[in-house]
């Protein structure tokens, strides 16, 4: 993003905020696998799957966005 | 009575766990350590008020259509989803897709090439003080109080989703957003958008993938529809046009055509600083146009997570949900809560936190956005040609820092002042659309045809703000039976389609005063409009970018894929 400032690309941030939500996401649904909360479709176990899938996207984007990377 | 205002009456939707507080602290401390990061970065006027002009056209365009996504948004338009149906989604597509890439092609280059820090700037240089003057200061005063009313509207949805104390809500969010964009500026109001995009997204759009899997698809859902609601049409966007007493808004295809799709989105999408302030801070020409033209196709998908749960509210809630009223019954919901009861219906600890989240991220950027864009006008539009000419940058930099502070203090001024006389809320965003809708007029006139004069360009815009102001009373003050019919065209009309129409014949009104006014003053020389107006400047080619790397070849792909949606959802 910065030529002029070097600043850490906002992709880094956004890979932190999915990261850290995803892992936070996903050990709930592992936590409430036996004792389902009182949503529609809780059977689905959408915290697991939606916590993974912000894991996965959160780790690509601190990886490829990474300070000290050059890219953008 | 405001309807969100009503919303008190009604108990707390939802009870958070601790992964659900934990994943909203997490949210706060990480804007503020972005805010203090990015402070270093803000040093000059170019850095603090246009981010520098450095941002790639990825970053500009999803801030510039983040800076429309804010939580007021999202509730709103969930809840017209109820209200009206898929209708309300022409606000996503033909009220938004065309200004957008109309903007990134055509009235980019001029905004940019001109240098300007505002749109009260590229006024000043095309017409003179007198129409930038007057822009600047309503744009000032609306943005400031629009700011109010997003912190008042979130510490109402807070209390009602949450059961949270309001003073708590106002003084906790206002303080955040006041100390990372006193920081970062501009960079801080745009990474925070950003950050925000992405929680909208992933906080909400579990609602019509879970929504979708319980009703069995669209045809499910239409078919559920139908049965809870015999008799109605709310999957249909253009079919129940052809007349004002077909369909529930009381309005038929020239107003949505015309007044909407031609003057107010237009004028809102290009002339509005707010979102026009995101795209300047773009690193060059090319970014600059592409940036609202990738903006175009997020935009284009936002019905998934807003349109299409309102749709699913109407499949699968239990109750019928009720317009917004000052007593509601107890078990009673209001449409603006139809976001909120399906994200209390599919999610459970962690990802109702999420979903918390991205709202109270919504309307932080909210007022992240106005309060940023405020400093700016305030300093370049108002302080500088009005009060200090020719002070040192520094001085510049350090008065939109405390503008920012300044700002949201009146902000929350504005908040209670909301609070307690709740039907200014209503006035405020009606008399935010009141400039847009002639502004348009103006800029555009003053882009494509250099004969408009100074004089033309300022009584066209006064002409169009008054006449616009006049209509609006008259339909909702003075005689809505003798005047709804005269300027909406239908005694049906209901308050948005009266709104597409005022924003018509204001458009209208200014651009023939500023045609005539035009004809009997003195044009500008030539020599004074080189980089403002379409026939005096030189546009960049882009011969030289690949195919694929051409902002009109993504413009006309838009646009395709604009006209797929109307097929398919006729």
């Amino acid at each position: 993003m910065s030529e002029k400032h070097h600043i850490v690309p906002v992709w880094f941030f956004v890979g932190v905020l999915l990261l850290v939500y995803g892992v936070m996401i996903f050990i709930s649904g592992l936590a409430e696998w036996s004792h389902l909360p009182n949503t529609v479709l809780a059977e689905k176990h959408a915290p697991v799957w939606w916590g993974m899938l912000l894991i996965v996207l959160g780790s690509a984007y601190l990886w490829k966005f990474r300070p000290g990377k050059s890219s953008n | 009575m405001n309807p969100l205002f009503a919303m008190y009456v009604t108990e707390r939707l939802v009870r958070l766990s601790g992964v659900d507080l934990a994943i909203i602290v997490f949210y706060f401390a990480l804007v503020l350590v972005i805010g203090f990061y990015l402070k270093r970065f803000a040093n000059t006027g170019e850095d603090f008020f246009l981010a520098g002009r450095e941002m790639t056209a990825w970053v500009a365009g999803l801030a510039f259509v983040s800076a429309n996504l804010g939580s007021l948004e999202l509730l709103g338009w969930a809840g017209s989803a109820y209200q009206y149906g898929i209708m309300a989604a022409h606000w996503y597509w033909i009220g938004a897709i065309p200004a957008m890439v109309f903007l990134g092609l055509v009235m980019m280059p001029f905004y940019y090439i001109s240098k300007t820090h505002s749109v009260p700037g590229y006024l000043k240089l095309r017409y003179g003080s007198e129409a930038s003057g007057l822009s600047a200061i309503t744009f000032a005063v609306m943005t400031i109080m629009m700011s109010g009313v997003n912190m008042y509207a979130m510490a109402v949805v807070m209390k009602v989703v949450l059961g949270w104390n309001i003073n708590f809500s106002i003084w906790v969010s206002s303080l955040t957003v006041g100390v990372y964009v006193a920081a970062g500026g501009l960079f801080s109001a745009i990474f925070n958008e950003v950050l925000q995009f992405f929680l909208i997204w992933f906080g909400a759009l579990l609602i019509p993938i879970l929504g979708m899997i319980e009703t069995g698809g669209w045809s499910g859902m239409v078919a559920r529809i139908h049965q809870n609601f015999p008799g109605q049409d709310f999957t249909h966007m253009w079919a129940p046009m052809g007349s004002f007493a077909n369909n529930p808004m009381g309005i038929n295809w020239i107003g949505i055509v015309f007044g909407l799709g031609a003057v107010q989105s237009m004028g809102y999408w290009t002339t509005d600083f707010l979102v026009v302030q995101r795209v300047l801070s773009a690193k060059n020409i090319r970014s600059a146009k592409m940036a609202p033209i990738i903006g175009s196709f997020f935009k284009m998908a936002v019905p998934l997570i807003v349109i299409l749960p309102g749709l699913l509210g109407l499949a699968v809630l239990p109750m019928h949900l009720v317009p917004n009223a000052p007593n509601l019954a107890a078990g009673q919901h209001s449409y603006n809560e139809v976001l909120p009861l399906m994200l209390a219906r599919y999610c459970g600890p962690g990802l109702l936190g999420l979903g918390i989240t991205a709202l109270v991220a919504g309307f932080m950027a909210g007022m992240a956005g106005n309060v940023s864009a405020f400093a700016t006008v305030w300093t370049y539009d108002i302080y500088r040609p009005f009060l200090r000419k020719n002070a040192p940058d520094k001085h510049y930099v350090s008065m939109g820092r405390w503008c920012t502070l300044i700002g949201l203090i009146i902000s929350i001024g504005t908040a209670y002042l909301v609070m307690g006389f709740a039907s200014i809320m209503d006035y405020v965003q009606a008399l935010f659309g009141f400039f847009i809708a002639p502004l348009f007029g103006t800029v555009l006139l003053g882009m494509l045809w250099k004969r408009v004069t100074r004089w033309g360009g300022f009584l066209g815009l006064l002409a169009g703000t008054l006449s616009s102001v006049t209509m609006f009373l008259l339909m909702q003050k003075v005689d809505p039976q003798k005047w709804v019919p005269i300027f909406a065209r239908s005694p049906l009309a209901k308050g948005l389609a009266q709104d597409m129409y005022q924003s018509l014949w204001a458009c209208v009104t200014c651009v023939v005063v500023t045609v005539l006014v035009t004809l009997v003053t003195k044009p500008k020389p030539d020599s004074e409009l080189v980089g403002l107006v379409y026939s005096l400047t030189p546009l960049a080619k882009e011969d030289h970018a690949s195919f694929w790397h051409r902002p009109l070849v993504w413009g006309v792909i838009a646009l395709i894929l604009l006209v797929i949606l109307q097929i398919i959802f006729w």
